[in-house]
C-alpha cells in the first residue's frame, strides 16, 4: 500500500482534531503515515489509535522560530525520501501556505479547503465548496505528488488503531528558510467553548447585539456550542478576529448555525452557507439571512435569546 | 524604496458568478473588479510611503490577466500606486496558481532588471479562488522571506516586524526586506479613490507584457498545463426558506425552542 502522508498539527504536542479527520480521509487512499514537526511524546499514541502506521518525527529545534518556510522543506525531504502518493495537510493560513511552498519545490499540483477526498484507483478526488458555497467543484492533481489541503469537519476520525511505529527524522533546514522569523507567540486564551471550526453548534452574533455579547454567548453555553461573529462585530471591536466567520475569517459548516443580528452579506455567508440547519434571529425582517435560514424569529435578540436560552436550560432540567 | 503591489481582477462576489463549459471561471460574462482584498494591500504599500515621508517610494500595480483586467490596475492607479503591469497573453487563461506564481514571479523579475525591487505585496487571499497560496509560492519562488497574514504592520529601516493572527496563537513575525509581505483585511479599510486621484490615474505610466516579455513559454502556462484539473462543478441547491415567526410577548423564542427540539439540538 502506497504511503499517505498527513501533517499533524498540534498545539504544543496535542493534537488537533483537524488532523483526526485527515488520517480518516488518508486511509481511503492508502496507508497513513503522520508527520509530527516538534516533540510526539504527547501525540503519538492518539495518531496511532486514529490510523497512523508511521509516524515521522521532526524534532528539530531550527524549525520552530521561523515562519512556514522550514515545514515545507522538512515535508520536501520526507516525500522524497518515502516517495509517498500523496500529501495532506490541514486547511489553516499556515497550512496552506506550507502547501503552497512544497508544490513549487516538488513541483505537484496542489488543492486547497478540501471537504471532501474519495479515491479513484488511488488517485484523491477533493470536493471543494466554492463561490460562497454556491458551487460544489470536484477536482484532481494531474501532476507530481497531490497536495491537497483540508478544511476541519471534513470526516468524522475514525478509531482503528495502527502501528504508530515512531521514527526519527532529521532534516536539514537551509538558510534561506530561515528569514522569517517569529520574534513572539502569544498562545489564544482558551474560552471553554468548543473551537468554532469545529463545532456541532454555532451560535454568532453581528451588528444587532450592538457590542453585547452576553445574550449571543449565553444562548452558546446552553447549546454547547462555540460562539461566533460577523465581520462588522469584529470590526467595531467587540469580538477579537479569530471569532470572526466569513471570507476573511473562518469557515464554518456546523450541524446548526445561529445568526443572531446578522444581516447576512455575501462575505458572511461564504463562511456559513453550508451549515446543515441554519437559524437567524433579526429585528428587520428585510434581512438577506432570512432567505437562507430553515427558521427565523423577527424579534429583537436582547429578548428572545435570554427567553430561549431559560427554556432550553429548562428542558435540559 | 520599489514596491509590487500584485493585483488580481476577479468576478463581482456579490454579482452571480458562474463556471465556463471548460471549468473555469468565468471571467468575461460577470462584471470583474479589483479584489477586495488586494486593495488592503494597495491601502498598506500607500500608507507606508505616508509614514516613510522623505524616502523615495515607487509603487506598481501589477496584474496578470486579460484585457478587462486592466480596470485591477486602474484602480490601483487611482488609489496613488505610480506605475502598472499588466501580463496578458491568451496562453495564459486556465492557469493554476502555480502556473500563476510563475508568471508573477517572471514580471517582478523584468521590473526588478529595471529597479531593484525591495517589496512584493498582496492580499490575504483572492476573492474568487481563496487559495491564499501566491505569496508563499512567490516566496519561494523568489527566495525571499515570507511575511505574510499581516494584520498589523510596522517597519524601520529594512526591518518590517508584523502581527500575524494564527489559529491558535497571535505570533509576532520579523523580516527583512527584500521580502514578500502579505496584509489582511484587518490592517484598516482601503482608501476610495478621489476626484483628482481619478483625473491623476489617466496619465500614469501602464505597460502591458506578453508572455514572450518575461520569458515564460505559452505551454508552462494556461489550462492545458495546469498541475490540477477540476473534474466538475456543479451548483448547490439554493436553501429554501423555511418558516419565519414574528416574536410577540416572547412567542418568537418559545417557537425557536421548539424548532431546535424537534430537530433534536436540544
Amino acid at each position: 500500500m502506497s504511503e499517505i502522508l498527513v501533517l499533524v498539527d498540534h498545539v504544543d504536542g496535542a493534537v488537533r482534531k483537524p488532523t483526526l479527520e485527515l488520517l480518516t480521509l488518508a486511509r481511503r487512499l492508502g496507508e497513513p503515515s503522520a508527520v509530527f514537526i516538534g516533540d510526539a511524546s504527547q501525540g503519538a499514541d492518539t495518531l496511532a489509535k486514529h490510523g497512523a502506521e508511521k509516524i515521522y518525527v521532526v524534532d528539530d529545534a531550527e524549525i520552530k522560530p521561523y515562519l512556514v518556510a522550514p515545514k515545507a522543506e522538512a515535508l520536501q525531504q520526507l516525500v522524497e525520501k518515502t516517495g509517498a502518493a500523496a500529501v495532506l495537510i490541514p486547511s489553516s493560513a499556515e497550512g496552506k501556505e506550507i502547501a503552497g511552498r512544497l508544490a513549487i519545490k516538488i513541483g505537484s499540483g496542489v488543492i486547497t479547503d478540501a471537504v471532501d477526498i474519495t479515491s479513484d484507483g488511488g488517485t484523491p478526488v477533493a470536493t471543494q465548496s466554492v463561490f460562497a458555497g454556491n458551487f460544489t467543484v470536484t477536482g484532481k492533481v494531474t501532476k507530481g505528488t497531490p497536495i491537497i489541503t483540508v478544511k476541519p469537519n471534513s470526516a468524522a476520525p475514525e478509531e482503528v488503531g495502527a502501528a504508530g511505529t515512531q521514527e526519527q527524522v532529521s532534516v536539514t533546514i537551509s538558510d534561506a528558510a530561515k528569514t522569517a522569523k517569529v520574534i513572539k507567540s502569544e498562545p489564544r486564551k482558551a474560552t471553554g467553548r468548543p473551537e468554532l471550526t469545529e463545532a456541532a453548534i454555532v451560535v454568532s452574533g453581528g451588528r444587532g447585539t450592538g457590542g453585547d455579547f452576553a445574550p449571543v454567548e449565553g444562548f452558546a453555553d446552553a447549546l454547547g456550542a462555540a460562539v461566533g461573529a460577523s465581520r462588522a462585530a469584529v470590526d467595531s471591536g467587540w469580538m477579537p478576529h479569530a471569532f470572526q466567520v466569513g471570507q476573511t475569517g473562518k469557515t464554518v459548516s456546523p450541524q446548526l448555525y445561529v445568526a443572531a443580528g446578522i444581516s447576512g452579506a455575501i462575505q458572511h455567508r461564504a463562511g456559513m452557507q453550508t451549515s446543515k440547519t441554519i437559524v437567524a434571529i433579526n429585528k428587520d425582517e428585510e434581512a438577506p439571512l432570512f432567505e437562507l435560514v430553515d427558521f427565523g424569529v423577527v424579534g429583537d435578540l436582547h429578548k428572545v435569546l435570554p427567553a430561549a436560552t431559560e427554556a432550553v436550560n429548562a428542558r435540559k432540567g | 524604496m520599489n514596491i509590487v503591489v500584485c493585483v488580481k481582477y476577479v468576478p463581482d462576489a456579490t454579482a452571480d458568478r458562474q463556471f465556463e463549459s471548460d471549468n473555469t471561471v468565468d471571467r468575461v460574462g460577470v462584471d470583474g473588479l479589483l479584489s477586495e482584498l488586494d486593495e488592503y494591500a494597495v491601502e498598506q504599500a500607500l500608507q507606508l510611503r505616508e509614514k516613510r515621508e522623505g524616502e523615495d517610494i515607487e509603487i506598481t500595480a501589477l496584474c496578470v490577466g486579460p484585457e478587462k483586467a486592466v480596470d485591477a490596475i486602474r484602480k490601483a492607479l487611482q488609489m496613488g500606486a505610480d506605475k502598472g503591469v499588466h501580463v496578458v497573453d491568451d496562453a495564459i487563461a486556465g492557469s493554476d496558481s502555480v502556473a500563476t506564481s510563475l508568471v508573477l514571479a517572471k514580471a517582478r523579475e523584468k521590473i526588478g532588471a529595471e529597479k531593484k525591487v525591495d517589496l512584493v505585496m498582496t492580499g490575504m487571499a483572492s476573492t474568487d479562488a481563496s487559495m491564499s497560496v501566491i505569496p508563499a509560492m512567490l516566496a519561494e519562488r523568489l527566495e525571499l522571506p515570507q511575511v505574510t497574514f499581516a494584520s498589523v504592520v510596522e517597519s524601520q529601516g529594512e526591518v518590517f516586524r508584523v502581527r500575524r493572527d494564527g489559529d491558535t496563537a497571535t505570533e509576532i513575525v520579523e523580516g527583512r526586506l527584500p521580502m514578500v509581505l502579505s496584509v489582511t483585511d484587518q490592517t484598516g479599510e482601503a482608501r476610495y479613490p478621489s476626484f483628482k486621484g481619478i483625473m491623476a490615474a489617466k496619465k500614469k505610466p501602464l505597460e502591458t507584457w506578453a508572455l514572450s516579455d518575461i520569458g515564460v513559454e505559452a505551454d508552462q502556462v494556461g489550462l492545458s498545463a495546469s498541475w490540477t484539473a477540476v473534474e466538475g462543478t456543479e451548483a448547490r441547491p439554493p436553501r429554501t426558506q423555511g418558516e419565519i415567526v414574528t416574536d410577540e410577548d416572547g412567542s418568537g423564542a418559545t417557537a425557536l425552542v421548539d424548532f431546535l427540539a424537534s430537530k433534536k439540538f436540544i
